[in-house]
């Protein structure tokens, strides 16, 4: 390709005239008159046909056919086990089966009937294929994808000539018309569909059922928690006493589930910390900050609290600080008092929103 | 009125019309009446014809795709037959069937019907498990034939579309899946709807009424589940097989590909015939497919939603993890560090979580459905390609592929870091940081071995063609030398090594014109230019008739090549075929 050829600046690419195009290339071989060989190799046609077992000895063939009715011989069967298995069975029955274990053994025995009755014709149909159905191979031709010139050349002009006929062109105002009357009906259809999905959050994300006064108490038992009962080292779900009343318990929970813990007053190192708890008993929010699983593993001996979905991992030494992982945000702390009969009581609601982070959440 | 009957009105019109001729064939009377009938009415003995005699090429990567059909059937099948028992409400209800342990306990009807299923309904726990098992070989089959696709080439012109179209199948199939696993309301599964709740908290702006339109309100609320079961059962399953309708109806237009093989060329399609082969090898294949989902079904739990116990928002269990097909997501919320979450102008941005949750699937899945055309535009290639390519044949494209797949294998493994902890008494924080790091170390390094690798074998095919395949026979020549004899590979074998073309990177001309002017697209066509000695810079030319002359340079009257460089001295024939190392174009 000379200098001239290819446009300023333009990429070239070589391609490889007539790749692949047929079975035999005719012009391969060796090239006329200069004595050289061909560049590339032609391809050789497809190889000869290897006649198979069942094709030459008819025994083979015969064995091959008694093959394939046993499959589907057994298939039937397995069907047929397979209803009588349904009701001679106790479902609720228990068995060992070796490998497995113990297993209901209703599932077992219907499962592998089915699947026998199912492989029985799957094999035997594939088998049946590969033996005794022809395997000399069929050529197909292909044909470019695209469609002739003269059959673009009709759809360019009958839609130029139906946009025509319709006067599209020469009268604008249809058109633009056309475009809104299109455009916005589907806005009828969506609208509700959207207005009507949920109610606005307003600040609810940032509001639990936590206020002050209300006792911590035991989730699930619900019974409430006495100072001394907390040991150090041991660890309490707790839920807010008011749960009781709750119309939504399962949304409230979602929000309000709270994790006690005692630790020696002399391990916790921030004063905030100290000062919202009572004599070593702390209380956080056990939702993750980070997509709000529950943190519901603790280590007792480093009183690390790790949340099982992402492993963000929050020290509660250091006010449920992140110590690894995902998350960003300590747990919120609820300030916790006891009352007059020395049971444990929020102090105040929490004070900042609980669980993941959303874009407002700073403005709560 | 008259009974006599007179060619009236539309009669006449009809008068001169061809009675249908009938001398049916032996074969057509054999078919019977039925079809005829349909016939008369339809036309569809032409196309019906056709199908019948279409050819498919055989391969066994080309059932990748026949799984992933047979298991979305199964899934619709086993899914129909749930629907008559599963109970898509939230309400609360107190257990007192007969699974003993859970009696007495609250919990949501879609979960008491769960238990009911497995539990009360003859076989429904064995369907049960056929849909799951089917819906996770659905989503395997389709990756590994999506993977297939992807290394062998088959994405290019003309099925560019039907690479689209499977890529947004593969997306959806992901949602279907987790709208699926969240249905039963156990704790597994309502962790997973907990999480994906956070998921929506994350998105800018948007996030909380996301948050609170999608479970019309506070989470869980009641809304949830019917919500997800008409997405699951109707809305997806409708788009998912619309779109996989015209997915396989483009594979009957375009016909499908082929390996390249002796025989097999760009305009041929080389296989056997829909009637009989096909429709009893694929028809066959069908029954195995659902006879092997239905024996691990019978023989391995999956999903055990009794042990878990109904869904309740503040307890959880050790090594929640989702489904497999969406590992890479959790697995890359467990690597991205707190520290991408901030506060700006008052408003949170939780990008440790919206790049895995939000972001990561769509950029994803719209990377590989850009690929086929960022691929054309390097290679400027714009032939129709029908003919696959073997995946050594195209080394940074293979090379491109495995470095995407460690990517997706490190993100996988990082859903796992809590098991691995455990299990291989590692510290999880270690496991964390490692993979953290192998997410931008790794892939690189695939790349390279991978494309070292393709070459290698390249040079391999090369050197078999050249020099023959070993045969292990050692013989001694009568001065005491010894070598292996070579044998030459027949035609047929030979040509599936040598018929591949070796790109070659596009040439970039001056950037200026003979005015001197910058040309417009000066910039672009540097950069495709680079990309495409990215891509075919190192390369190894197919063996020619030359070089194989050359190799064997046993007088056979060709030495008039000018290619052959080769030692002068002749040497014993049999020594010709002795291992040499390929020449290196």
């Amino acid at each position: 390709m000379s200098e001239h050829d290819a446009p300023r600046g333009e990429v070239r690419h070589t391609t490889s005239a007539g790749y692949g195009t047929t079975a035999v290339r005719l012009d391969q071989g060796h090239v006329q008159g200069s004595g050289r060989l061909p560049e590339r190799f032609e391809n050789p046609g497809l190889a000869p046909h290897v006649p198979r077992m069942a094709d030459l000895d008819e025994r083979a063939a015969k064995r091959a056919e008694k093959q394939v009715a046993t499959l589907f011989g057994l298939s039937s069967l397995a069907t047929i086990v397979f209803i009588v298995a349904y009701f001679a069975i106790d479902s609720k029955h228990t068995a060992f089966i070796p490998g497995i274990g113990e297993a209901n053994l209703y599932n077992v025995v219907l499962g592998v009937l089915l699947a026998i009755a199912l492989l029985g014709v799957g094999v035997g149909a594939v088998h049946w294929a590969k033996t005794l159905m022809p395997d000399t191979e069929s050529v197909e031709m292909r044909h470019p994808q695209r469609a002739s010139d003269a059959d673009r050349e009709r759809v360019v002009t009958n839609l130029t000539e139906g946009g025509t006929a319709a006067q599209l062109g020469r009268r604008p105002l249809i058109k633009f018309s056309l475009l809104g009357a299109l455009a916005l009906p589907p806005l009828a259809l969506l609208l509700p569909l959207l207005g009507g999905l949920g109610p606005l959050p307003k600040d609810q994300l940032s509001r639990t059922m936590w206020k002050k006064g209300d006792r911590l108490v035991r989730d699930p038992e619900r019974t409430p928690i006495r100072a001394d009962q907390v040991t150090i080292g041991s660890v309490f779900h707790v839920l807010p006493e008011s749960i009781k009343d709750s119309q939504h318990v399962l949304e409230d929970k979602a929000k309000a589930a709270v994790l006690l813990m005692r630790l020696d007053p002399e391990d916790i190192k921030p004063a905030k910390e100290r000062d919202w708890g009572h004599d070593g008993i702390v209380a956080y929010s056990k939702i993750c900050t980070h997509v709000g699983c529950p943190v519901g593993l603790y280590e007792q001996q480093t009183h690390h609290l790790l949340c099982p979905c992402h492993q963000s991992t929050f020290d509660v030494t250091q006010d449920c600080k992140v110590i690894f992982g995902p998350a960003k945000r300590p747990l919120p702390q609820l300030k916790i008092t006891v009352d007059s009969e020395g049971y444990l009581v929020a102090d105040a609601p929490f004070r900042e929103a609980v669980g993941p982070s959303f874009w407002e959440r700073g403005h709560a | 009125m008259s009974t006599t009957h007179t060619a009236s009105g539309a009669d006449r019109l009809r008068a001169d019309d061809q009675a249908p001729k009938s001398s049916p064939s032996g074969g057509l009377k054999a078919v019977g009446g039925v079809a005829g009938w349909l016939d008369d009415r339809t036309g569809a003995a032409k196309p019906v014809g056709y199908l019948m005699k279409k050819v498919f090429p055989d391969h066994w990567s080309f059932m990748l795709g026949e799984v992933a059909m047979y298991s979305m059937i199964i899934c619709l099948l086993s899914g129909t037959f749930l629907t008559f028992w599963f109970v898509p409400s939230a309400g609360q209800v107190v257990y007192d069937g007969s699974y003993l342990p859970l009696r007495g306990v609250t919990m949501s009807e879609a979960y008491r019907s769960t238990v009911d299923i497995s539990f009360d309904i003859r076989g429904g726990l064995l369907i049960r498990q056929i849909h799951h098992w089917a819906a996770l070989m659905f989503i395997v089959a389709l990756s590994v034939h999506m993977l297939r696709v992807f290394f062998t080439g088959a994405f290019r012109k003309p099925r560019e579309i039907n690479w689209v179209i499977g890529t947004v199948l593969s997306m959806l199939s992901l949602i279907e899946g987790f709208a699926g696993y969240s249905l039963p309301d156990d704790l597994l599964s309502g962790t997973g709807l907990r999480a994906a709740e956070g998921f929506m908290r994350s998105v800018p702006v948007l996030g909380s009424y996301l948050s609170y339109f999608v479970f019309n309100g506070p989470f869980p609320g009641e809304s949830i589940i019917p919500r997800l079961y008409s997405v699951h059962v109707l809305l997806l399953p409708a788009i998912l097989v619309g779109l996989f309708t015209v997915h396989i109806g483009l594979v009957f237009i375009q016909k499908h590909t082929q390996y390249p093989g002796p025989g097999r060329t760009n305009d041929n399609v080389v296989g056997f015939p829909v009637m009989p082969v096909y429709a009893a090898k694929a028809g066959g294949f069908f029954f195995i497919v659902f006879g092997v989902v239905a024996l691990i079904s019978a023989l391995v739990t999956i999903n055990p939603i009794w042990a878990y116990g109904p869904y309740d928002p503040s307890p959880v269990t050790a090594g929640s993890q989702p489904d497999w097909y969406m590992g890479f997501a959790d697995g890359a919320l467990r690597l991205l560090p707190g520290w991408l979450e901030f506060t700006a102008f008052g408003f949170t941005f939780s990008f440790n979580v919206m790049i895995g949750a939000i972001l990561l699937i769509p950029v994803m899945y719209g990377l590989m459905a850009a690929y086929p055309f960022l691929e054309r535009w390097v290679t400027g290639d714009t032939r129709e390609h029908h003919l696959l390519d073997r995946p050594r044949n195209n080394p940074t494209r293979t090379g491109l592929g495995v470095a995407a797949l460690t990517m997706y294998g490190v993100l996988m493994f990082a859903a796992g870091n809590d098991i691995m902890a455990i299990k291989l008494h590692l510290s999880i924080n270690d496991i964390t940081h490692v993979l953290r790091a192998a997410f931008f170390v790794a892939p690189p390094i695939a790349f390279w071995v991978t494309k070292r690798i393709c070459l290698s074998l390249q040079r391999k095919d090369r050197d078999l063609v050249l020099h023959g395949r070993e045969t292990g026979r050692i013989v001694r020549t009568a001065d005491g030398r010894f070598f292996e004899q070579h044998e030459p590979l027949d035609e047929f074998t030979r040509w599936t090594l040598v018929q591949h073309e070796a790109h070659e990177p596009l040439q970039l001309q001056s950037g200026t014109d003979e005015h001197g002017v910058a040309s417009p697209t000066a910039r672009k066509d540097k950069v495709r230019a680079r990309l495409s000695r990215f891509y075919f810079d190192d390369r190894v030319e197919p063996a020619s008739p030359a070089d194989l002359a050359a190799a064997h340079h046993d007088g056979h009257g060709h030495e008039s090549i000018e290619s052959a460089p080769g030692p002068v001295e002749s040497r014993p024939a049999l020594e010709t075929s002795r291992r040499e190392p390929p020449q290196r174009p």
